[in-house]
């Protein structure tokens, strides 16, 4: 479905968090905020619901663990008990401070490369994917403002000089 | 003249709480009057149970010597820690000043309170320090020149383990600690009153070399008051571990202050983005702290060296609860609370994790020095518990007392504004 989107453009991420600030506070639904850099506390001025991500970043570091306790049962004692530094003692929990540091690292490992992907995946990011961004400048210096229309142009456009922009645009858009 | 009224005010408020903490103090110290008195006691006690067997064999004179060592490695404890969390705040209050940090400045008062326990703290710890060189008790067997005259490993290490040069550093590290404490202490209040940032910038540059003397001599520090206890063993990353320690215990009371003074309203623009900050500190600092742990522990565990490994073999035989609990208290604790973000929010949430972290450190410098001083006679009971009531009722009559001296907001700052908007 094809809208009428505004875009109002600001060049500060201070003005642009009070211009949030603002327009929801005008009881207006911004539709996205694009931004050069990732601007604290935007998510809570947006009225986004909070990320889930730390909730799947630790179940993974679970997993990574696990697979840390099992890969290493299964090579050091199972599969092929070694005798290094005098310890064959053919036990996982007597030699466990051994595996310490590679459970330690499969922890982190699994957490961080999982969770990247998961975000990418609920991002909808994926290689050679065309860039969803309005204008090449937010990639460098400027922030840009999405908000739907409703035939509500000329109020909207007030507010949001009001509030510090730079540039607004109006556009048509498909959102999903 | 509004300044002059604004600090008479919130000095008015602050002698308030001072004098709880005053009544607290005087409880505690009452308290620990008669620890102190049913300790000797009992080493009177033990004393005299210990003579009577003295002349069965040598055995018994070590177990004696331990049992007279009892009260005097709790009083140890019990003051090196409470002077190490004052020594690990000021640690933390160098890098902000060093590193120009923008989010803390509104906290620097705190941490300036909490660092003035040095100066008490560690003329305590010295006074103790001297007490041991002249003979007055044996928590150093290296300064018993009947011991060394019979320990070669000892006589290879009398050059830097003798008793002048170990107090000499003890006297130059205090002096370098307590000056910078003190000097920065006044440039701080000064830049309220100036005009430019002078007394700032001059601020900055005495906390980065401090910070350099500081690494250097705290690592020192741990080897001479600590790690000495057993002359024979020693482990390359000790300072650090004591550095970890001592860095997340300042830390974690920096943070419980803050909350305590905020819940009096004391600190009306300190929001929870700055507790949440101290609580991620503390969360990291005490990973930290276990990796350090851990790092030493497995190298030795691994190697298995007869003179390395006893160390952890004591520990692990005599004093497994203490031993393990503490890894407990210091790792899996504050992990476990402190994991969730919002948690580092709540001020309840803090202050009780603050209270494990805080036991469990006292936990690590009992573990390090009891077992080398007391052996197999340990106990958590009226020494120990008389001296921690005694050296806390003072730190925190101390360190309350500082906290009323001047207005709890730097005003002239010139990170204050930064620091009052912080969010997140």
């Amino acid at each position: 479905m094809a809208s009428k989107v505004i875009q109002a453009y600001y060049d500060d991420d201070d003005v642009l968090m009070l211009a949030v600030k603002k327009v929801k506070a005008a009881k207006h639904h911004i539709e996205e905020v694009y931004c050069p850099f990732p601007v604290h506390g935007l998510d809570k001025a947006m009225g986004l619901a909070p990320t889930r991500i730390a909730i799947t970043s630790f179940m993974y570091g679970c997993l990574g663990l696990c697979v840390a306790i099992w890969m290493m049962n299964n090579i050091m004692i199972v599969d092929w008990p070694q005798d290094i530094g005098g310890k064959p003692s053919f036990s996982y929990i007597e030699n466990m401070p051994a595996f310490v540091p590679i459970m330690f690292e499969l922890t982190v490992f699994f957490a961080a490369h999982l969770m990247v992907i998961t975000f990418y995946m609920r991002s909808r990011l994926w290689p050679f994917k065309e860039a969803e961004n309005p204008d090449p400048r937010t990639t460098d210096d400027h922030f840009v403002m999405e908000i739907e229309v409703h035939g509500n142009e000329k109020e909207l456009k007030d507010l949001l000089l009001d509030t510090g922009a730079v540039e607004i645009n109006m556009t048509e858009k498909n959102l999903h | 003249m509004m300044a002059v009224g604004a600090l008479f005010i919130i000095t008015g408020f602050l002698s308030a709480p001072s004098t709880v903490e005053e009544a607290k103090a005087i409880v505690a110290s009452h308290d620990d009057g008669h620890g102190a008195s049913h300790g000797e006691d009992a080493a009177h006690a033990t004393e005299g149970h210990g003579e009577a067997a003295h002349h069965d064999s040598a055995h018994d004179e070590h177990t004696l010597a331990q049992l007279k060592n009892r009260p005097w490695s709790a009083l140890y404890v019990a003051a090196f820690f409470f002077f190490m969390i004052a020594l690990g705040a000021l640690a933390f209050y160098a890098i902000q000043r060093a590193a120009q940090a923008g989010w803390s400045p509104l906290l620097f008062r705190v941490m300036e309170g909490i660092t003035s326990y040095i100066v008490p703290g560690g003329i305590i710890v010295f006074v103790i320090l001297a007490m041991s060189v002249a003979h007055m008790n044996h928590l150093f067997v290296w300064m018993d020149p009947e011991v060394v005259a019979h320990d070669e490993l000892l006589q290879g290490k009398a050059g830097f383990l003798n008793p002048y040069f170990f107090l000499l550093r003890a006297a130059i590290f205090l002096g370098g600690w307590i000056f910078y404490r003190e000097y920065s202490r006044k440039l701080s209040l000064r830049q309220d009153e100036s005009d430019d940032n002078s007394n700032f910038k001059l601020n900055f540059r005495w906390s980065a070399g401090f910070l350099v003397f500081y690494l250097v001599s705290e690592s020192m520090m741990s080897w001479d008051w600590i790690m000495s206890v057993d002359p024979h063993w020693f482990s390359t990353l000790f300072g650090w571990y004591i550095f970890a320690s001592m860095f997340v215990s300042g830390i974690t009371t920096i943070a419980m202050v803050t909350v305590y003074l905020k819940s009096k309203g004391y600190l009306p623009d300190v929001n929870n983005s700055h507790i949440h900050d101290l609580a991620k500190f503390m969360f990291g600092i005490s990973i930290f702290w276990t990796y350090l742990w851990f790092s030493q522990f497995m190298l030795i565990w691994y190697a298995n060296i007869p003179e390395e490994v006893t160390y952890y073999v004591t520990r692990i035989e005599n004093y497994r609860l203490p031993f393990f609990g503490m890894v407990a208290m210091n790792f899996l604790f504050p992990v476990l609370l402190l994991m969730n973000s919002d948690f580092k929010r709540m001020n309840w949430f803090v202050c009780l994790t603050g209270i494990v972290i805080l036991a469990g450190h006292y936990m690590d410098i009992f573990n390090a020095i009891m077992p080398a001083t007391v052996g197999t006679h340990w106990g958590i009971g009226i020494p120990e518990i008389g001296g921690i009531l005694f050296f806390g009722g003072l730190f925190i009559f101390w360190v309350f007392r500082a906290l009323t001296t001047a207005p709890l907001q730097p005003k002239r700052n010139p990170f204050i504004e930064e620091s009052r908007h912080f969010h997140y």
